[in-house]
């Protein structure tokens, strides 16, 4: 073989493996996109189901219950358009609390419900998840 | 004065890079005047000496607690332990990059005292080229980063460090990970010097070598110790959860890894020269994109210290300058690069060509998922990009990857035969393909790639030692020992890590004081729930005793910490390690009936991660140690016959 083939061949093959990277990471995306929805984004419209996403908004005053296991927990997310019942297990973020903001990572049932894997809280008193100060702020239900 | 003696010398050094550049393109315009190249090299040690003392400054500064300084006052507190207040300084946006600097001064001053081996006109375009990419990143500290900056009045004390920052690991992780990460500065200015002089060949790539290698093993380190602290301190049970910030880590790696081998057969078949060139390019282009994700604000992490859009747009414009420069040389001088040596399909450059592509393809699936939610929330549309995309696109080529890496060692180099090397090969691809059927029979549930992850990692790991069969092995040069340590390495990390994804236990309950529960094959009762005080927190504190089968009770201490200076709650795993795999607990709240959440996990072989990443760091380390020595006697041999 010829030094200058084989140096084509072997550029071809490198476009190649650029091409399938971009490919194979179109496809996962397509795929695999985790969304992020505020309750009133999904409010009377199909929620799409068995995919990851994320619901994001304020955790609705006195609506944390508690199940007698322990470790599962109920609470409603609202974004002052609409509410989504969630239910989560596991150990909540300390500071999750009532009137205050959450991303719930998890999936959509077909009742409209929430199941939520992980819960992520607002880390300090100065921060907010950057998405849900966009979504909060456009549906005008952040009042600071 | 410490703070001024600090910013002073900071000037300094930046206007030594000045010099460092200008000088270097004058030796170069100027052959007839050879003093100018000459200069270069004493400058840029002095720069890299003074850049070194304004690091030393701030620390200094950190340790009194000078709160007159805004940086300390704003992420140190006089009541912090000591290593707290020393690691703090580059817990924080401004010392990390002035830590990021000193580095990339660092690696300057050491090629300008030790490269020996390549061209005088190479050395000099590579230390220009060095001096260049110092002085975007010193006035992107002037200019906008001040580490030094004076707050007047001073505050009676510091608002203190990010809690989850305060562990000892912190104190090593940044430091080892920004000497892999800007280290492989060096790889790019040597690749831009070798363009400039029309260098690009097997001697060229010698030199590179050991560089690299010492920056990859750092930067193997740093990944594998920020993997575990991760672990440990989140309290979260994972151990890569391709956050954006842990990719910005791991592609640097992935286009390190693949320069290393591709600078191998540069070196010692004089093939793949562009491609070589093309890769030290990528390789540090990846560092800088990784500091713009880490260092701009544009995510949300432990790692973003700060929100602030200029500091974003200077930095993305020191990006755009310096990787599209290094790219618009390659595109104007790659007509020069002559093209390399012919070699066979079936050979061990066409292994290292496999290893060069797919490693790439995982570099572009990581980079592409890393970059997509940054794309999309310009377009306004608010996406999140996880391990369901990550884990099957990265994992499935990685399984090829590791095949490949299994069969390049026994094949020969220019051409070989196919049949040959698969009676090489025989024993481990028999026990990959056995391990295929035995573990699906043993564990029918498990997951696809956990399976397939396991099988490979046995196949590998009984082909990484292959090439030490038939040998002498006190006679196997230490090189080769590096190879098969770090391959070995690779093999033991996949197999912690299919074996913790496909068989860990966790168990979430609810539990009085004195009751019982059971993870995998532990009974753990929780005995009493305390509070505690530390030296700058205060904890709830559970005492657990964990029993296994009928074994001797081992006692427990995960905590629930509440630190006061900035006010945040963390939460302390309790972790016991055996032989074979980790107990992780984590206490969680009290319910309103005075159960206790906790959290338990039964992770088997979960320490062969990391007991895999530090190998493959020692494998660098011994083959960094064996070139060197062997290139240290050579030389000698060569001055004895003169």
């Amino acid at each position: 073989m010829k030094a200058k083939k084989q140096r084509l061949i072997l550029a071809l093959l490198g476009l190649g493996a650029v091409v399938g990277a971009g490919l194979l990471a179109a496809s996962g995306l397509k795929q695999e996109a985790s969304f992020f929805f505020a309750p009133g984004d999904v409010a009377g419209i199909d929620p799409p189901l068995g995919k990851a996403v994320r619901l994001g908004g304020m955790v609705a005053d006195k609506s944390i219950r508690h199940d007698a296991d322990g470790v599962t927990i109920h609470f409603v997310v609202e974004d002052g358009k609409a509410k989504v019942p969630v239910v989560f297990k596991g150990i909540a973020p300390d500071l999750f609390k009532e009137n205050s903001g959450v991303v719930a990572e998890g999936e959509f049932r077909a009742d409209g419900s929430f199941v939520a894997s992980n819960l992520l809280a607002k880390h300090d008193e100065r921060y907010m998840p950057p998405e849900l100060e966009g979504k909060m702020h456009k549906t005008g239900s952040l009042t600071s | 004065m410490i703070a001024e003696l600090g910013l002073g010398l900071l000037w300094l050094a930046a206007g030594l890079a000045i010099i460092q550049a200008v000088l270097g393109m004058l030796g170069l315009w100027q052959t007839n005047r050879p003093d100018l190249g000459n200069a270069v090299r004493p400058v840029a040690v002095a720069q890299a000496v003074l850049v070194g003392m304004a690091f030393c400054c701030l620390i200094y500064l950190f340790i009194v607690s000078d709160m007159s300084v805004k940086l300390v006052a704003a992420n140190s507190h006089s009541d912090k332990p000591l290593l707290y207040k020393v690691s703090g300084t580059w817990g924080n946006h401004e010392g990390s990059m002035l830590l990021w600097v000193a580095v990339l001064a660092m690696a300057g001053g050491g090629i300008a005292l030790a490269e020996r081996r390549v061209r005088r006109d190479t050395l000099i375009a590579t230390l220009m080229a060095q001096g260049l990419l110092a002085l975007g990143f010193y006035a992107f500290l002037l200019f906008s980063s001040n580490p030094f900056e004076r707050l007047n009045p001073a505050p009676q004390d510091g608002q203190g460090l990010n809690p989850l920052l305060q562990d000892p690991g912190l104190a090593f992780h940044p430091p080892t990970l920004y000497f892999g990460y800007v280290g492989m500065s060096v790889a790019f200015s040597f690749a831009v010097g070798a363009l400039i002089t029309r260098d690009v060949g097997p001697a060229f790539a010698r030199a590179m070598r050991p560089w690299v290698l010492g920056a990859w093993v750092m930067l193997t380190l740093g990944i594998t110790a920020g993997s575990y602290w991760a672990y440990y301190e989140l309290g979260w049970g994972g151990w890569w959860f391709w956050d954006p910030v842990e990719n910005a880590s791991l592609m640097p790696w992935l286009a390190a890894t693949a320069l290393l081998h591709s600078v191998t057969v540069l070196a010692t078949r004089d093939a793949l020269r562009a491609w070589t060139v093309m890769l030290a390019v990528v390789a540090f282009s990846m560092s800088i994109v990784g500091t713009f994700l880490v260092r701009s604000g544009i995510l949300t992490s432990v790692h973003a210290f700060a929100v602030d859009p200029q500091r974003g747009s200077f930095i993305l414009a020191l990006m755009l300058i310096y990787i599209g420069g290094a790219l618009a040389l390659f595109a104007l001088r790659v007509g020069t690069v002559r093209e390399g040596a012919v070699f066979e399909p079936v050979s061990r450059e066409a292994a290292l060509v496999l290893n060069n592509l797919f490693l790439t393809v995982i570099l572009g699936v990581v980079l592409i998922g890393t970059l997509y939610p940054i794309v999309a929330q310009a377009f306004d549309q608010q996406v999140s990009i996880g391990p369901p995309y990550f884990n099957p696109a990265a994992g499935s080529v990685a399984l090829m990857l590791i095949v490949v890496m299994a069969a390049g060692p026994l094949m020969r180099w220019r051409s070989d035969s196919a049949p040959k090397v698969l009676r090489r090969l025989a024993i481990p691809l028999a026990i990959g393909i056995v391990s295929l059927v035995v573990v699906r029979l043993l564990a029918p549930d498990m997951g696809v790639l956990p399976w397939l992850g396991l099988s490979t990692a046995l196949l590998a790991g009984t082909g990484s030692i292959a090439p030490l069969w038939k040998r002498n092995l006190l006679r196997t040069p230490l090189f080769t020992w590096g190879m098969v340590v770090a391959h070995l390495g690779v093999a033991v990390a996949l197999a912690g890590m299919a074996v913790d994804s496909a068989f860990f236990k966790e168990r979430l309950v609810a539990v009085n004081e004195g009751e019982t529960t059971v993870v995998g094959p532990f009974s753990v009762k929780l005995v009493s729930v305390e509070p505690i005080i530390g030296p700058n927190w205060t904890a709830i504190e559970a005492t657990m005793e964990a029993r296994r089968g009928d074994g001797q009770p081992l006692t427990l201490h995960p905590q629930a910490r509440n630190y006061s200076t900035p006010p945040t709650d963390t939460s302390e795993a309790a972790i016991t390690t055996y032989i074979d795999g980790q107990l992780y607990a984590v206490l969680g709240k009290q319910g309103q009936d005075g159960r206790w959440q906790l959290r338990l996990w039964w992770k088997p072989l979960v320490t062969f991660i990391w007991l895999g990443g530090f190998m493959i760091a020692l494998g660098g380390l011994l083959a960094l140690v064996g070139r060197v020595w062997r290139e240290r006697r050579g030389v000698k041999s060569e001055e004895i016959a003169a």
